[in-house]
């Protein structure tokens, strides 16, 4: 991150999901193949369970099925035990850094991107980690839609300091 | 073992191993799991236009593309090697509502009748993958963030900005999925 940002711009650092507790450390680029690996895991969860079918969506969104609710609530259960964890001991990485957790700050961005994200959400039938996956199990055309959604993000970049946060 | 890898896997499977995503990315390297900032890192590597959102070191944050990477890597690993050949089971009632639409093939993960490369050329393809795209892409980073950054790491860390959002996830997908597809898809 240039440092170049003024301290009052609304774009801190902490609304973003991944521009925290990042680590100090310089490693070199194959440590990166660590977060590969945890990302094929997770990539075959998601099809395996399903979560990247626009058919499951639907179905969640029409509160036709447990299955995706399931699957969230689930997830931020154990989530949440692991984060108390972490927290109430003090653990540390596997590289010995301390652990972070940031408190996000409210702006009505998340209420107006939360629901155009919302909308999106339900044509498209997935939310931008499923759309890396529909591309791997050979959806082609799922290219379009996550290169229009690299586009929506670059619009957003544009036009944020004219939009209300 | 094969065949139940092979079967649909259930919610108390899936949800907890997303889960450990959270502590996992934590432990293996003080990263914070989220998946939408990946597309504003791929804003900033290849189109950053002097724009000042997209003007930083995107560099630190390469891991993030790693495991976007994996995903997709794990989408074809889970195709090619523990695809299940039975059709997705659904709820008879969208199974119903569907077939008014035209859709009736769920072989695929997706609907392939409405999402390929030929209804590109008409205004509901149009809709349904850019202009759903540009909403999710647009949506996420407004929001700042997605399910994995809000709904699952912010809520597990009781954020309560992170509750705010995804309720409004959640009421866009209600808004769009029983008010507005209909209208697209008839």
């Amino acid at each position: 991150m240039s440092t170049n940002i003024p301290e009052n711009d609304f774009e801190l650092r902490s609304l973003d999901a991944t521009c925290l507790n990042e680590s100090e450390l310089v490693h070199p680029y194959w440590y990166n193949l660590k977060y590969l690996i945890v990302g094929i895991v997770f990539g075959i969860v998601f099809v395996k369970a399903e979560i990247i079918s626009w058919f499951r969506i639907q179905e969640m969104f029409r509160l036709q099925s447990f299955h995706m609710y399931g699957v969230i609530g689930s997830a931020v259960v154990v989530g949440a035990i692991s984060v108390f964890l972490i927290k109430k001991f003090k653990i540390k990485t596997i590289y010995g850094e301390p652990i972070h957790f940031e408190v996000k700050t409210f702006n009505i961005g998340q209420v107006y991107g939360g629901l155009l994200f919302g909308l999106g959400w339900a044509i498209t039938g997935a939310c931008p980690g499923p759309l890396f996956a529909q591309i791997g199990t050979g959806i082609t055309v799922t290219i379009v839609t996550l290169l229009s959604a690299i586009a929506g993000t670059w619009v957003y970049g544009l036009v944020r300091n004219k939009i209300p946060h | 073992m094969m065949d139940w890898i092979k079967q649909p896997w259930p919610w108390y499977v899936a949800g907890p191993l997303i889960g450990l995503t959270v502590p996992a990315l934590l432990l293996i390297g003080n990263k914070r799991f989220g998946i939408s900032s990946s597309l504003r890192h791929i804003c900033a590597a290849c189109f950053p236009a002097n724009i000042h959102y997209f003007k930083y070191d995107w560099k630190k944050e390469i891991w993030n593309l790693f495991f976007v990477g994996g995903i997709f890597l794990g989408g074809l690993i889970a195709a090619q090697l523990l695809a299940n050949p039975q059709p997705i089971q659904v709820n008879s009632a969208l199974v119903s509502e569907l077939k008014g639409y035209g859709i009736s093939d769920y072989s695929k993960l997706i609907p392939t009748e409405i999402f390929n490369w030929e209804s590109l050329l008409h205004i509901k393809g149009w809709l349904l993958m850019v202009f759903g795209g540009f909403l999710v892409g647009f949506g996420t980073r407004y929001a700042g963030g997605c399910t994995s950054g809000h709904s699952i790491t912010g809520l597990s860390n009781l954020q309560w900005p992170s509750l705010v959002a995804t309720i409004c996830f959640m009421a866009g997908g209600f808004i769009m999925a029983n008010l507005i597809l209909p209208i697209i898809l008839r």
